[in-house]
């Protein structure tokens, strides 16, 4: 507050959010132009960075989630596994039970929603520490996907491959290959998806009461009961949106791969929870952006794109890097909130 | 009278119970008696134990106790240091499984050198062992400093270790896989010749007794439990709360090495990606079954050592009715929720509630 009232200008006088989301932007243009630079014309292509949204759709839906659980304090580690559970219900549903894209949409969506429920009501009216009810929430779905079905298959329903493979094209966005013939750019459907769960969420958080509520809380849960706002109510709200999210983003996720395995999404929670930390979302609750998270998401898979381009294709390389990322950000965070905390002395 | 009486009886039995249910070990104790009568009540032979004889003809036990035992030890080490590190910082470290694999992985390092299938070991085995522990704690102490100095929450500076050590684990040894082929190396895992009993059981008794004695003769628990209980007035009574917390992870990372130690010598090598996976669950796991509070301060080392022999009992039970390995974690969810659920603060207050108002109906009664 007193930083908004003081008429101090530049870095010092912006709130939280916006330094943090500041940093994040500028790094991941950064990145990409350097990326322009060292590794050439691939980075420049329109279809590249399309293929990054078309990658990474489910990613940034799940991220979102993430962010909204994080910003009122809380984490939801159980979201990765929620994404296997949902590809495998909805694969088993669609091929062997005779279901069409509707009814498996609906099953993704009420999976999110029981997920959500208890999730919500644990961490929110039992008090229990949402890591460890995530965690059995991770390992409930885990368990669950492998019960449900055992091994990977590729689904053949012909509504559900229609669905797969339609790909919207991008005007003007195009590139001429080599024999002259133009290719268009295009994106996926889940791009859309993910756009739209931005947009919404971006919305919420910044003009509704709901929005502004996960805020206080996690800013303050004390002082927001002062004021009046339903704690426990909103903490469930949260939770209960991300795993709602959680499905929303494993249906894109099943729409980009076409299969279900028990191993899909192993980890997503974590580059989620990677994705709205670089994104500027605290950990310690109250401070983050929706639009951060968005392009938190970008910038760590820009760096994988750079680490796999570099030649350094050993799969460790693009986890030692994440990881570095990860450490550097929330190094950022813990200066931001030290200096925070030396502003109020 | 004697309807008042009974009354009066059945009262004092309920609060007496509630009380019993407040009682740290009451949930470890609970859940051990439940996993031994469903296992007598489903079949006995579980809990029988044969006298074999191994390849090499050696005498091995064997049975399911024994395999509770032998894994349960590698989990009641690591359980040793979650606890402290739990105390002292209120979080988790989720990096376990990770630095295990490691820590494994600069054993194999050391002792294949650059050859990855040599013939004979390349250093002691005390040598590779004391360079992992160095290397454990050198992480251990990463994960602290970044805790205990820039504040950030403990599941997540570990997750920082949990999203790389694997990939750092299979950089060590360049993604080979080292076999160690002299049985020596694997006395640590298995049997020594001659000693019926798994090694790892003799391992995990050295631990208890070296952490017993620390916390008896020197000011660790106190200090832990004061630091995770309140870390400014810790400072203000002259403890540096930061070095507290920091020596907390760095002794986790010595438990690491010795997990590691054992897991890579069960073997004789290594599998990067599927090595200690999800033992940091079990392990976070072991701890809150022992009844202590995830949250930090007070904590109750001799439980929390229950607990992870408890784990393995239960995973053990599933395995012997042949759950798929995959759908273990559904079952161990399940038992998850209903141990937060009945050891959550909320829950606890309502039963205590309840106790209040029943005995206050009493001394309504008793006023009528």
């Amino acid at each position: 507050m007193k930083n908004q009232i003081s008429s101090r200008k530049g870095l010092k006088g912006m709130s939280d959010t916006n330094l943090l989301l500041l940093i994040t932007i500028v790094v991941f243009i950064i990145m990409y132009l350097m990326a322009v630079a060292f590794l050439g014309s691939g980075f420049l292509k329109p279809q590249n960075f399309f293929n990054i949204l078309n990658e990474n759709a489910s990613l940034i839906i799940l991220s979102c989630g993430m962010s909204l659980v994080m910003i009122t304090g809380g984490i939801d580690i159980s979201v990765g596994q929620l994404t296997a559970l949902v590809c495998m219900s909805s694969a088993v549903l669609l091929d062997k039970n005779g279901g069409n894209v509707a009814t498996s949409m609906a099953l993704a969506l009420v999976i999110g929603l029981a997920f959500g429920l208890v999730q919500g009501t644990l961490v929110a009216y039992l008090e229990i520490q949402p890591f460890i009810v995530s965690l059995a929430g991770l390992f409930f779905a885990k368990g669950l996907t492998t019960i449900v079905n055992a091994t990977q298959f590729n689904v053949e329903n012909q509504e559900f491959v229609k669905l797969k493979n339609t790909r919207i094209e991008i005007p003007f966005m195009g590139s001429v290959n080599k024999k002259g013939i133009y290719i268009p750019a295009y994106i996926e459907i889940g791009v859309i998806v993910a756009l739209l769960v931005v947009i919404l969420l971006f919305v919420l958080l910044r003009w509704t009461r709901l929005g502004r509520n996960f805020y206080a809380v996690g800013g303050n849960a004390q002082s927001a009961r002062l004021l009046g706002i339903n704690v426990k109510r909103t903490r469930f709200y949260a939770h209960l949106l991300c795993s709602v999210l959680a499905a929303i983003g494993g249906y894109v996720y099943f729409m980009h791969v076409g299969s279900g395995s028990p191993s899909h999404a192993d980890g997503a929670e974590m580059n989620a929870i990677a994705s709205s930390i670089v994104g500027g979302t605290m950990l310690t609750g109250g401070v983050g952006n929706i639009i951060g998270t968005f392009f938190g998401v970008l910038s760590l898979s820009t760096i994988k794109n750079i680490v796999s381009s570099l030649g350094l294709d050993e799969a460790w390389w693009t986890n030692i890097t994440v990881a570095f990322m990860l450490c550097l950000f929330l190094l950022i965070q813990s200066i931001v909130l030290r200096r925070k905390a030396g502003a109020k002395k | 009278m004697t309807p008042a009486n009974s009354l009066k009886k059945k009262n004092s039995i309920v609060s007496e119970f509630v009380a019993l249910t407040q009682k740290q070990l009451f949930i470890p104790v609970a859940a051990l008696l439940a996993l031994i009568i469903f296992n007598l009540i489903a079949d006995p032979s579980f809990f029988a134990i044969k006298l074999g004889h191994n390849s090499d003809g050696q005498p091995i036990l064997s049975g399911y106790l024994i395999t509770i035992l032998d894994y349960g030890s590698e989990l009641a080490i690591l359980a040793i240091g979650m606890t402290l590190v739990t105390a002292a910082s209120g979080g988790q470290d989720i990096s376990v499984g990770a630095a295990i694999a490691i820590a494994g992985s600069v054993i194999l390092k050391v002792l294949c050198g650059d050859n990855s299938r040599p013939d004979h070991m390349q250093a002691p085995i005390i040598v590779a062992f004391l360079v992992a522990c160095v290397v454990a704690m050198l992480f251990g102490a990463f994960n602290g400093a970044l805790v205990a100095f820039f504040k950030i929450q403990p599941m997540v500076a570990t997750l920082i270790l949990f999203t790389a050590g694997r990939s750092i684990a299979a950089w060590i040894n360049n993604n080979e896989l080292p076999i160690i082929a002299e049985p020596e190396f694997s006395y640590f895992g298995t049997f020594i010749p001659g000693i019926p009993i798994p090694t790892p059981v003799f391992i995990a008794i050295a631990c208890m007794i070296v952490i017993f004695l620390v916390l008896k003769f020197t000011n660790l628990g106190l200090y832990s439990q004061a630091v995770g209980i309140n870390p400014n007035s810790s400072r203000l009574n002259g403890i540096n709360p930061a070095v507290v917390k920091l020596i907390t992870y760095v002794i986790l990372g010595l438990c690491v090495a010795v997990v590691g130690l054992i897991k890579v010598s069960r073997i004789s090598t290594i599998n990067y990606s599927v090595i200690a996976k999800d033992i940091e669950m079990d392990a976070i796991l072991a701890v809150a079954l022992g009844g202590n509070s995830l949250g930090g301060g007070k904590f109750n080392m001799p439980a929390s050592i229950m607990g992870a022999y408890i784990i393995q009992f239960l995973t053990t039970t599933l395995y012997k009715f042949n759950v798929l390995s995959s759908a273990l974690p559904a079952y161990k969810a399940v038992v998850v929720i209903i141990l937060v659920v009945l050891s959550a603060p909320v829950v606890r207050e309502k039963l205590a509630f309840s106790k209040k108002s029943r005995s206050s109906n009493k001394s309504v009664k008793e006023a009528a």
